[in-house]
């Protein structure tokens, strides 16, 4: 097993720049989740750390060793990709032993490794068939076993999980957490889905652009955003978005959103004081918004808005609702009383709340 | 009406008529070729005769003509050593040529396929004149060598265009799974691609060979003694003598000429399945 470092790490097609200088160390045995829009470098990176892509520029280490210029068999990894990539004229168990085999493992030594992934995955009576005969979910179980039998120092997955029905996804989902308790390995994981990053990383790494956004453990890029594109992507239904103007009034800070204000907490004044009169964009999560007051000691604002449309989900209702100019969606409780096209106040969380610069899309609170 | 009688009209005039004239068209000629063979040449000159039917027995004469009197034997070795080699080192090539060109990024890639495209729409008819001048310098003048040697230069172009074609619908992923899980490139090519191109790489043997055992104005121009001939000369050379035409021995060198490919292809058909990639990807 191995640690991955990546510094100053460049990838650039033609004119296009697809990964802008990233720096990141990936400790021995984590779980690290690229996650970000189509496009963002995120698949580019992963390439460059299997070899697959030469680095324009920077450097790649795998333990201790620059691997810039090894070629993807002698780094001792292995891949799980996005649409499987099964040698479609060899049986399932040929599938898995082809590595090995490359590396003159052998005989029984591979059939042992072979037959140990398969139970693990619970493919064992699926060894004879070919890929052809299997189905979506099986035949990814075939592609992660190919990689478990290698025992390799670094798993990188590009979106493995992204051609299978949503039901097999979940359950695909746990079955790698629990893989990666089991094998003890480094593994990268290369999503667009920010729920599979919530759920699977030890740390999320957030790309646009070519450019890392943020890294951090899963709750602290969600409760604390560096900017307003990690704010937007990570959290589903989004973070609600309010471009308006901060001001001051007596010792109170409030941001003028048009038709309505919302008072900032006072304890929040020293913080934000220096931006006083500057445009900025509140953010609130959906959740963080309610349609009830409530009687902790959390400073809540009232807002009077009109509902648009509303969602029922079982567990929570999502409502569409607008104030002013601004359109926003809230989570709220099942038994709420929204309908829509009536008028309702609903009430904002001030202790959960985010403002952005509005030029830069910079949080400032973290300044 | 039963639904089973309804069924089989029903695919009757959809799907087996429809393929008569396609059948008629395509068996015709050889079937023409098959009964001049075996006529007599008293019914064959018989301008009141049937030409399409054999009415007054058949006869092998023609057959122990072609087999007696001319090296018949000989220019079919002859074909057939020219186009098992000009396809085996085409097919070689081809492949290399190809797998590069739908692969490696490199600079002018897409306009050297565009190039070999190009070069195989060169007609032969212009091309046979330097060629002659270069199979001469390199004294291979008047030997089945000079045409295994210039064969390829129509053959190359049109596999590698035919294989460039192929080598795309295999999904790359798989060739760099293989090279994340040990192999060089080369060991790739070897071991996953081209056991997943065998489809392809059939299509254009079937092709190369006949296109090899079919060439004539090469093998008519650069060979001249009657021993070094092919099939498709050799017959024409000896047969047609002046303004004499040997219908019948004609006829029969070209049904014997013929059965070498129906074999070849019968043998290849086999492989030539389709959906070969089919699992490897989502």
């Amino acid at each position: 097993m191995a640690s991955v470092t990546l510094q100053e790490l460049s990838k650039r097609f033609d004119k296009v720049t697809a990964v802008n200088q990233i720096n990141l160390e990936i400790p021995d045995k984590e779980f690290v989740v690229f996650v970000g829009p189509s496009g963002c470098g995120k698949t580019t990176t992963l390439r460059m750390i299997a070899g697959l892509e030469d680095a324009s520029d920077g450097t790649i280490l795998i333990g201790e060793r620059i691997v810039n210029d090894v070629p993807p068999k002698d780094r001792n990894i292995a891949m799980v990709f996005q649409n499987y990539a099964l040698y479609p004229h060899m049986d399932v168990y040929k599938n898995m032993a082809f590595g090995l085999k490359l590396r003159r493992t052998p005989r029984p030594e591979i059939e042992r490794r072979v037959r140990e992934a398969a139970r693990i995955l619970g493919i064992e009576e699926l060894l004879d068939r070919k890929p052809r005969q299997l189905s979506g979910g099986q035949r990814q179980r075939v592609a992660v076993g190919r990689a478990i039998v290698r025992q390799p120092e670094v798993f990188l997955f590009d979106e493995p999980l992204s051609n299978l029905d949503a039901k097999l996804r979940v359950q695909m989902r746990s079955e790698l957490i629990k893989l990666h308790y089991q094998l003890e390995a480094t593994m990268i994981y290369v999503t667009h889905d920010q729920v599979e990053a919530m759920t699977m990383a030890n740390r999320i790494v957030i790309m646009n652009y070519g450019e890392i956004q943020q890294v951090g453990a899963p709750m602290e890029v969600y409760d604390h955003p560096v900017n307003m594109f990690v704010a937007g992507f990570i959290g589903s239904p989004a973070m609600n978005f309010f471009p308006g103007q901060l001001t001051a009034q007596n010792s109170d800070l409030f941001v003028d959103l048009g038709k309505f204000a919302v008072k900032l907490p006072k304890s929040q004044t020293n913080l934000f004081g220096s931006h006083v009169n500057r445009k900025v964009v509140f953010g609130i999560r959906p959740e963080n918004i309610s349609d009830r007051q409530e009687s902790g000691e959390h400073q809540q604002e009232r807002v009077p808005a009109k509902v648009n449309v509303v969602e029922p989900l079982g567990s929570e209702v999502i409502v569409e609702l607008s104030a002013g100019d601004h359109i926003f969606v809230g989570r709220l409780d099942p038994t709420t009383t929204a309908r829509p096209m009536n008028e309702m106040a609903v009430y904002f969380d001030m202790s959960r709340f985010h403002l952005f610069d509005a030029d830069t899309g910079v949080n400032l609170a973290h300044r | 009406m039963k639904t089973r009688t309804r069924k089989f009209l029903g695919q009757l005039f959809t799907l087996h008529i429809p393929l008569v004239p396609f059948i008629l068209f395509s068996l015709f000629p050889f079937y023409f070729m098959v009964v001049t063979s075996f006529k007599s040449d008293g019914e064959l000159y018989d301008l009141k005769a049937i030409p399409f039917l054999i009415q007054r027995g058949a006869t092998l004469e023609h057959y122990q003509l072609l087999l007696g009197n001319t090296p018949f034997l000989t220019w079919l070795f002859n074909s057939v050593l020219v186009s098992v080699l000009a396809t085996g080192i085409s097919i070689v090539i081809a492949i290399l040529a190809a797998y590069s060109l739908a692969r490696l990024r490199f600079r002018g890639a897409p306009s050297f396929g565009t190039a070999v495209f190009i070069t195989y729409l060169v007609p032969t008819t212009l091309l046979f004149l330097p060629l002659a001048q270069v199979v001469n310098r390199l004294g291979l003048a008047d030997s089945v060598w000079a045409l295994i040697l210039t064969y390829p230069t129509f053959l190359v172009p049109f596999c590698t265009w035919l294989l460039l074609g192929y080598f795309r619908t295999i999904p790359q992923e798989i060739e760099e799974c293989a090279m994340v899980d040990g192999c060089t490139r080369f060991q790739a090519l070897i071991r996953i691609v081209l056991p997943v191109a065998i489809p392809g790489i059939v299509c254009a043997v079937l092709f190369a060979f006949t296109i090899s055992w079919n060439e004539f104005i090469y093998a008519l121009t650069f060979i001249s003694s009657t021993a070094q001939k092919t099939t498709t000369v050799g017959v024409t050379a000896e047969l047609i003598r002046g303004d004499i035409f040997y219908w019948g021995s004609l006829m029969a060198g070209a049904v014997l000429g013929s059965i070498p490919i129906v074999l070849v292809y019968v043998v290849f058909m086999d492989y030539y399945v389709s959906g070969l990639t089919q699992g490897a990807i989502k």
